[in-house]
Parts: structure tokens; C-alpha cells; sequence
């Protein structure tokens, strides 16, 4: 005969879920005998301080002992991993450190699972073992009956009328049995995650800490390659066509014998050399400057400001230099500010800010150009996002007719 | 005279000793980084070091601070470095100790063989050397000293007395005549507060001033 699978899945998980239940009476009543003694030695001796603090520290060293074959039970018996708490900062024992482990909720929290929910638990994991017990004798109710004395048996008045009715109350019984066994141990993992392991607020905190450092690690995985491109760019193309330019420089310089077209073809070469060697450093400039790297922002902002072709009034005001993400952030945005109002706002001037206020860097810059530049344009939008990525906040004031002003408003605390 | 280099690419030092040659330097050592160059300088006394600003290890700033070592050890060495980009604060440190002899010119401008040859020979000759980027950069940060009492004329020929420029050389690149330059520096000297003593030792203190390496 086969047993339907279905049904025999069942059958198994009720198994697992009764002997898990079964596992969890002992250590669910484990710190009944302290109350027990304690209750019972207060009453003779009346000293209740003393058995107050015995128990205590029973209950405060038995804690992580329960908490830790709570653990076990669940992963070996049902696969519930409860999550442990990340482990607090190395930190030395003091009695100040004592104190704060006490005052924290995350020992309260198991203590109160241990003591108060422990004997409830153990209530209804003896409840569904009776269950178990109760319909596997009713459905049975025959084969034992079987085994009564004949005396009895015979001279028992129900023997007809109330075996069926076992058989039939212990069958409904076995079909609660797995719904029952199943209801408790998951509402026991349940419970478990949310005391003995971090509490919401404590995981929030967790994930929060891991998602900075992530990414910080990406911001700095791309700001590494950036400088990485930079440096290739600038010891390899730029320094071929530098030597490209120089050697047609020299052509037109030593041969000026040449036919006058072929000294038209190298005149057109050598400019063309020195315009890619010009819009390559524009290139690069937008990737990392090195001397950002090397001087921080107020000299890179001054080569910047010098090179755009429009007059720029700029205003660096630093007691010292910020971290390298949020300088290269602050370049970017003025980088681009400069560009747009050069080549889009038809800008006469421009006027650059960076002063720090407190743990912010605000970087300001305004032009006196069209105006009307579209915060949802690309070029703006990856600026914000940049900004963003620092949890800075950006914002564009562009009202058709001008003036544009973009601000950035970077936190810098170290 | 006696020239050395120091540049890291091959290629373009190739090309360097070829446009210093035609110049009429002799390039008498050539380096890939700022300790070879100490020890060419120190072993070969030569009149002109041309410096890159960016060489291994780091790829910094080695070339300027090899520059004021040159400087300091033997200051009668001219020095010329060379920039990818201009950045004036790499020629402020250099200046700051002294402006003659200096030269600071980005890289590009070899190509244009003539005028570098022209600008190498001026530095060789105890002259400056500037970009007019550095230039540039350098009016952009003072602009609220008496500088801003000039005319924009007159900042202008500043500037190119600033990049080293004699009278002539001004002139030229401004296509005036030479006695409209020597009118314009005649205005800027009392504007910037320079007693009337002596034109040339004014013409360097109004380029200290521009170049704000008199407060240094």
C-alpha cells in the first residue's frame, strides 16, 4: 500500500514539529525551580532580599545558557536560524559597562522570554503533546480495550457505546494535530526571533550601517577609477600627442625648404595636435584633476575658473580641507555649473562660492546668463545625483531671463 | 649651453633635446625622474634644468619640489617646468623665492617650437617664463588689490610683463607701438604705489605684486 504523498509529508512535518515542541518543555521550564525555591525560601526564612538577589543572578547567568540551546533547538530541529544580535564593541568590563549592557533592552528582552513567556510556551508545547497523546490512545481505543481484564471489560457498561466515540474524538484530535503543531511552533519562532534575536530597531540600525559602508566603498570604487583613467589618459594619449605636436613643430621649424602645400599639410597637422591636446586636458580635467588630489579644491577651482572662457569671480573660503568624495563632488558640480553657463546660459560673468558652515561645505554658483535651465535635463539631474550620493542636497534656481544659481549643500563632518 | 631634462616619456624627451638643440642648448643629461635629475644636476653644472611637474614615483608634484631643491642647492640654475596643466600654485611655491631664472609653461606650448625656444632662452638668460594661463590664474585670485585700479589695458600689458615680456616683446603681442607699452607702464607703476626710483627694479616689483610673491 502507498501512502499518498501528501498525506505523508504531513505526517512528517507533524513529527518534527511535535518532537521540536517535545524538545522545548525542559528549557521553557528551567527557571521555574528558581522562582520556585525562591518563592518557597522567602516563605520559610523571610529574608526575600537575599533569595531576590540569588535568583537574579541565577536567572542573569542562566540567560545566555537558555538563549543559546534555544538556539540549537531551532536550527536543528525545525531549520529557524534566530538571528543573533551583532556583537557589541570590544569594550573593557567595567561596572559602567555592566550597567549599560543591563540598561540595554536586548537582556531584559531575552530574560523576560526565559522567565515570563518560557512557562507559557512550555503550557501549550504540554498541550499539543497532549493532544497527540490523547488522539493516539482514542483512535487506539479497541486494540487497548482488548487488554482490559475480562471482568472489567464485561461488567463495563460504555464498553460498546463509548469506544467508538474514543476512536472517533481521537481521530479528530490526530487532524487538529498538525494544524495545532504547527500553529505553536511557528508562533514559538515567531516570538523567538523577535526577543531572542535584534530587536527591529536594532536590525534597522544594522542594515542602515551596512548600506553606508557599501556605499561608501562604491563611491570610493568609483572615484579610484576615475583617478585610475585619469593617470592612463595623462601618461600615455596625452603624452604621444604632446610629442605628436612637438616633432610636427619641428618639422615646420627645420624644413623650410618644404613645398608650400606640404608645409600646409604639416601646419594643419601640428594645429590639429594642439587642439586634441587641448579638448584631451578638458577630458581629463572632468575625470579628477591631479592637482585636486594634490592641492585640494581651492587650487583646482582656481585652474578651472581660469580656464573658462568667461570672467569668473570665485571665493574659496576653507580652514582646512574636506574629504576627498565630497571635494570631488564639490569640482564636478561648479565643473559643470561653468559649462553649462558658457555654453548654454550665454553668460557674461559668472561668480563662484565655497565656504564651509559648521560640518557643510555650500558651494554656490551663479551666472548672469538666459536662465531657464531644466532641473529634469540630464546634465542637472546627474549633478543631483552626485550631490545626492553624499546626502547633500541640491538646488537649481532658474527663472527664464536669469539669473541661474545652483547650489550644493555637502555635509563634510570627518 | 649646457641644458638638462627630465620627463619621464621617452617620447617627448626625444623631442625636447630636438627643439632645445635647435635653440642652440646642448643637452648634456637627460633623466626620467627627480633623483636622476639631482644627481645629473650636481654632476653636470649645467645652466638650464627643463623640469616635467609630474614624474614617478607619484606622478605628483615631484618636478616642483625638485626644482626648488635645484634651486636651493645651486641658484643659478635656471629652471623651466613643464606642465600638462597650468596650476598656479605649483608656480607660486616656485616663485615665491624668487622670480628670475623661472620659467613655468605648459606642455603643449613646445609645439610651438619657435615661441618656446624664444621663452627656454629668456629663462636661460635670467628672465621669467609664465603662461598666460598661470597668468590667467593668477589675476583671477587678486582681483581685489589696487589691481583692480587698473584699466583692462593695462592689466593686460601687467600680465605680459608678468609672463616675462620685454617692452618689445609686448608690444609685439598686443600690435601697439612700443612707446603706447612704455605709456601704459608709466600709468600702472603709481597705481600699484611704486615709488619713481628706478624703471627696471619697478617693472620687477610690479610683477611681484601681480604675482603676489612679495608677501611671501
Amino acid at each position: 500500500m502507498t501512502i499518498p504523498a501528501g498525506l505523508r509529508r504531513t505526517v512528517l512535518r507533524t513529527q518534527r514539529d511535535t518532537g521540536f515542541l517535545a524538545a522545548g518543555v525542559l528549557p521553557h521550564l528551567a527557571l521555574v525551580p528558581v522562582w520556585a525555591w525562591a518563592a518557597a525560601t522567602t516563605a520559610r526564612t523571610g529574608n526575600w532580599l537575599l533569595t531576590v538577589s540569588v535568583s537574579a543572578a541565577l536567572v542573569l547567568l542562566g540567560a545566555p545558557v537558555l538563549t543559546a540551546v534555544q538556539r540549537v533547538r531551532y536550527r536543528v530541529l525545525i531549520g529557524v536560524d534566530v538571528p543573533r544580535p551583532a556583537p557589541a564593541a570590544p569594550e573593557r568590563r567595567t561596572w559602567a559597562s555592566t550597567v549599560r549592557w543591563l540598561a540595554a533592552t536586548r537582556p531584559w528582552r531575552r530574560i523576560g522570554y526565559h522567565l515570563l513567556l518560557g512557562p507559557l510556551l512550555a503550557l501549550l508545547e504540554l498541550s499539543v503533546l497532549a493532544v497527540a497523546a490523547a488522539g493516539s490512545a482514542g483512535v487506539i481505543a479497541y486494540a487497548w480495550s482488548w487488554a482490559l481484564p475480562t471482568g472489567i471489560r464485561q461488567g463495563w457498561f460504555g464498553c460498546l457505546t463509548q469506544l467508538p466515540a474514543y476512536t472517533a474524538v481521537g481521530l479528530l484530535l490526530l487532524c487538529a494535530l498538525p494544524w495545532a503543531a504547527r500553529a505553536v511552533a511557528r508562533a514559538e519562532a515567531r516570538l523567538a526571533s523577535g526577543l531572542l534575536g535584534p530587536s527591529r530597531a536594532q536590525r534597522l540600525q544594522e542594515r542602515v550601517d551596512q548600506l553606508a559602508v557599501s556605499r561608501t566603498d562604491l563611491i570610493e570604487a568609483v572615484d579610484a577609477e576615475r583617478r585610475r583613467i585619469e593617470r592612463d589618459l595623462h601618461d600615455g594619449t596625452q603624452q604621444r600627442l604632446v610629442s605628436l605636436a612637438v616633432n610636427l613643430g619641428l618639422a615646420m621649424a627645420t624644413r623650410p625648404d618644404l613645398p608650400s602645400d606640404a608645409r600646409e599639410v604639416i601646419a594643419r597637422a601640428h594645429l590639429e595636435a594642439k587642439e586634441a591636446i587641448a579638448e584631451l586636458n578638458d577630458l581629463v580635467r572632468g575625470l579628477h584633476p591631479a592637482v585636486l588630489e594634490d592641492r585640494g579644491l581651492d587650487a583646482a577651482l582656481s585652474g578651472l575658473a581660469a580656464r573658462t572662457p568667461l570672467p569668473v569671480r570665485l571665493r574659496v573660503d576653507l580652514e582646512e580641507r574636506v574629504a576627498p568624495g565630497v571635494e570631488s563632488v564639490a569640482y564636478f558640480v561648479i565643473s559643470e555649473a561653468l559649462t553649462n553657463a558658457t555654453k548654454h546660459a550665454d553668460a557674461m560673468r559668472a561668480e563662484v562660492t565655497v565656504h564651509q558652515v559648521g560640518e557643510v561645505l555650500r558651494v554656490r554658483v551663479t551666472d548672469d546668463g538666459l536662465g531657464g535651465a531644466d532641473a529634469a535635463g540630464t546634465g542637472l539631474t546627474g549633478l543631483a545625483k552626485r550631490v545626492g550620493s553624499l546626502d547633500g542636497v541640491f538646488h537649481v534656481s532658474s527663472p527664464v531671463g536669469g539669473p541661474t544659481t545652483i547650489t550644493a549643500e555637502l555635509p563634510c563632518a570627518r | 649651453m649646457r641644458a638638462v631634462i627630465a620627463e619621464d616619456s621617452v617620447l617627448l624627451r626625444v623631442g625636447l633635446i630636438k627643439v632645445l638643440e635647435m635653440g642652440g642648448f646642448q643637452v648634456v643629461a637627460e633623466a626620467g625622474d627627480a633623483e636622476g635629475l639631482l644627481a645629473a644636476v650636481a654632476e653636470h653644472r649645467p645652466e638650464l634644468a627643463l623640469i616635467d611637474v609630474r614624474m614617478p614615483p607619484g606622478f605628483t608634484d615631484e618636478g616642483v619640489r625638485a626644482a626648488m631643491e635645484i634651486r636651493r642647492r645651486r641658484p643659478g640654475t635656471a629652471v623651466v617646468l613643464l606642465s600638462q596643466y597650468v596650476e598656479e600654485r605649483y608656480a607660486a611655491d616656485l616663485l615665491s623665492a624668487n622670480t628670475s631664472g623661472v620659467g613655468y609653461l605648459l606642455k603643449q606650448r613646445v609645439a610651438d617650437v619657435a615661441d618656446f625656444v624664444a621663452a627656454v632662452r629668456r629663462v636661460a638668460d635670467g628672465g621669467t617664463a609664465l603662461d598666460p594661463q598661470v597668468v590667467a590664474q593668477l589675476l583671477l585670485r587678486r582681483d581685489s588689490d589696487p589691481l583692480a585700479r587698473l584699466t583692462p589695458r593695462e592689466r593686460e600689458v601687467l600680465g605680459l610683463m608678468a609672463e616675462g615680456r620685454s617692452n618689445a616683446g609686448i608690444a609685439q603681442a598686443l600690435v601697439v607701438s612700443e612707446s603706447a607699452v612704455a605709456k601704459h607702464i608709466n600709468n600702472i607703476f603709481p597705481k600699484l604705489d611704486l615709488p619713481v626710483v628706478d624703471v627696471d627694479h619697478r617693472r620687477v616689483l610690479a610683477v611681484l605684486r601681480f604675482l603676489g610673491a612679495s608677501r611671501a
